[in-house]
């Protein structure tokens, strides 16, 4: 029951990472319907920006929240510079210049900050880690639900977040009532960017930062934002955590850690071929 | 869903409205492009040669993508599983049972289809980005499932396992490399020649409606689910004959070579080449060979990001890939000629 326990909870802890990742990848589906494959890759990119602020003097948590502020600028850019020239373009196009963007951020950290695996501080104190987790792991799932009720309160309560929402939801409608629906799709690019980068700064202590550090996480936020339903942003954050508990229980007690990725996906394929539009998602019906 | 608008289907729908001198162009370019083909095993260098040899197999794998994505509108990021299974069936029939290659390229194709088939069922259920995640999870599965314990004695597990060259028969003045290539090129040509008139009869356009408009399809009464199981299955069969040639190229198969970075590859070469058309397989393999090694001439210190400049580049350029800008240029030089 102890080993169960302390799985479970190390499951919840990674899924707030996933969970952090979905929602970045869910933020831009929503406006924009496509999925950013580069994601992962612009929050580890972030992550060395942390890095190498902290490595220079920086305070930890200033560096944290200027490399918060250069995910969303980075976001915001690649969103007005790159992503906006294909917005006809059909979707495997965009698919491919998603890939581009992940080969050359991937490739520049590689270059700018080499290839080696180095070692990430975390800010939390030793003193708070308790009977199952560790402390990093503790203060990652505070960080992680922070995060989710920052988004929450933006989204709901202020008038730019509801701009935001009707630029997603009508973009005709919204730009008839005078909202920039274009700086609000970049806006969208710039908070994934930050959640992103949020997602690798946290994950970075327990992977180690290195260039390819977000592949398998990324992964898992793909199907977390899936199985919780791609139009739902909870619906994600929610996905996020269950695809940590499935993936750490199914190492520990099914498969073993060679195959645990490998089980973690057939277990959310299964989940959505019988729920195709996951698990929080609604249908949408075409008229035809 | 518009995976590929525009001009790109040209070529299968307005064969008919084609006028004569066109005609004549078209299998004058065929007929040179084959001279050329097959003159390369007697003037390439053998490094030259094994490139050539991989771009006529990566042809018929991108051709068999581009049937599903392209022509039925269900997209694979996981064909380099396909390309896994049929490299390993060719591995362990020639290693374990003595069937020789010529029998055993198309069983793996067989082995191929069924799979297909078979993956193809479940993911009737899925569509968009949701069938983009399984193929995707199928391409990273496939690397830990070839190292699986249990399947050691057959798959060589981690270490892989080796497949013997091949030699020219009838006493063929021939190196091995050079049978090799033309035997790549036999298949390549009938599996093209396949796709075209499959494509261009009742079947291809109930695939291809099944695409643009699924409900329409249905009530014309075409069997949506078996066409797209079957479609999966035959996009299979050509990936897979490819593994099959691509693991005699090689001459060893080992997990980690069929990693998902093989699947993704496909994937760009299809898009890059032109999605929905056949042509564009040929362009996606010239592609996916020699790009990278380009990128990596350009900048050693940052080859993948000289190459995700040219992927992002290629697309702004040419939104429905090199098959598509072609066909519009071709069409526009019409245009001039006649006035």
């Amino acid at each position: 029951m102890e080993a169960f326990l302390h799985q479970f909870l190390s499951g919840l802890a990674n899924g707030g990472i996933y969970a952090s990742i979905g929602l970045a990848l869910v933020m831009i589906y929503q406006a924009t319907h496509h999925i950013n494959f580069a994601q992962g890759e612009q929050g580890m990119f972030s992550a060395y920006v942390a890095l190498v602020l902290i490595q220079a003097g920086v305070p930890y948590w200033a560096a944290f929240l200027l490399a918060l502020a250069f995910g969303f600028v980075s976001g915001v850019a690649i969103e007005r510079i790159v992503i906006r020239p294909f917005e006809q373009a059909p979707v495997l196009s965009v698919v491919v210049v998603f890939l581009g963007l992940l080969f050359i951020i991937n490739s520049l950290a590689g270059w700018l900050f080499t290839y080696n695996v180095q070692a990430f501080p975390s800010p939390f104190p030793a003193g708070l880690s308790g009977r199952y987790l560790s402390a990093h792991e503790i203060g990652m799932v505070g960080v992680t639900l922070l995060t989710l009720l920052v988004i929450y309160l933006f989204f709901r309560f202020t008038p730019l977040g509801l701009a935001m929402r009707a630029a997603a939801q009508n973009p005709d409608a919204s730009r008839l009532v005078g909202i920039r629906v274009g700086w609000m799709l970049a806006l969208g690019w710039g908070l994934a960017g930050a959640v992103g980068a949020i997602a690798a700064i946290m994950a970075a202590p327990i992977v180690y930062i290195e260039p390819n550090m977000m592949g398998g996480i990324l992964l898992y936020g793909f199907a977390a934002a899936l199985l919780g339903g791609i139009n739902n942003p909870w619906g994600a954050a929610a996905g996020g955590f269950i695809v940590g508990v499935i993936e750490n229980l199914a190492g520990a007690y099914v498969v073993g850690t060679e195959l645990k990725l490998s089980v973690a996906l057939v277990i959310i394929i299964v989940v959505l071929v019988t729920r195709p539009a996951g698990l929080f998602g609604y249908t949408t019906m075409t008229r035809v | 869903m518009a995976l590929a608008q525009g001009e790109v289907t040209h070529g299968v729908g307005a064969a008919a409205t084609r006028d004569t001198s066109t005609r004549i162009v078209h299998v004058a370019a065929l007929v040179a492009l084959l001279v050329v083909a097959l003159a390369i095993p007697f003037v390439a260098s053998s490094y030259r040669l094994l490139q050539f040899t991989m771009v006529v197999i990566y042809s018929i794998a991108l051709l068999g993508l581009n049937i599903l994505t392209g022509f039925n509108g269900q997209i694979s990021l996981g064909h380099g599983a396909f390309y896994a299974i049929g490299a390993y069936t060719t591995a362990i029939l020639l290693e374990r049972t003595g069937i020789p290659y010529w029998g055993a390229i198309p069983i793996s194709g067989a082995v191929c289809l069924v799979a297909g088939f078979l993956f193809g069922l479940p993911a009737l259920r899925l569509e968009g980005h949701y069938l983009a995640l399984s193929t995707f999870a199928l391409a990273v599965a496939t690397p830990q499932l070839l190292k699986f314990r249990a399947l050691e004695s057959w798959t060589g597990g981690v270490q892989g396992t080796y497949v013997s060259p091949l030699s020219a028969p009838f006493g063929l003045p021939l190196a091995g490399d050079q049978w090799l290539y033309l035997v790549a090129l036999m298949f390549a040509i009938a599996l093209f020649v396949l796709a075209r008139n499959l494509l261009r009869g009742n079947t291809g356009t109930a695939i291809i409606a099944i695409r643009d408009h699924p409900v329409a399809a249905a009530s014309m009464g075409i069997n949506i689910s078996l066409y797209k199981s079957l479609t999966f299955g035959v996009s299979a069969m050509y990936t897979g004959i490819a593994g099959a040639l691509g693991a005699l190229v090689a001459q060893f198969v080992s997990p980690d070579s069929f990693s998902i970075f093989l699947s993704l590859g496909f994937l760009v070469g299809s898009v890059i080449g032109g999605v929905a058309s056949i042509s564009g397989a040929v362009f996606g393999a010239f592609f996916i060979q020699f790009v990278p090694n380009f990128a990596d001439q350009i900048s050693k210190a940052a080859t993948w990001a000289v190459y995700g400049a040219f992927l992002i580049g290629f697309m702004y350029l040419m939104p429905t890939g090199v098959a598509g800008a072609v066909a519009r240029l071709l069409k526009r030089m019409r245009l001039v000629h006649r006035a």
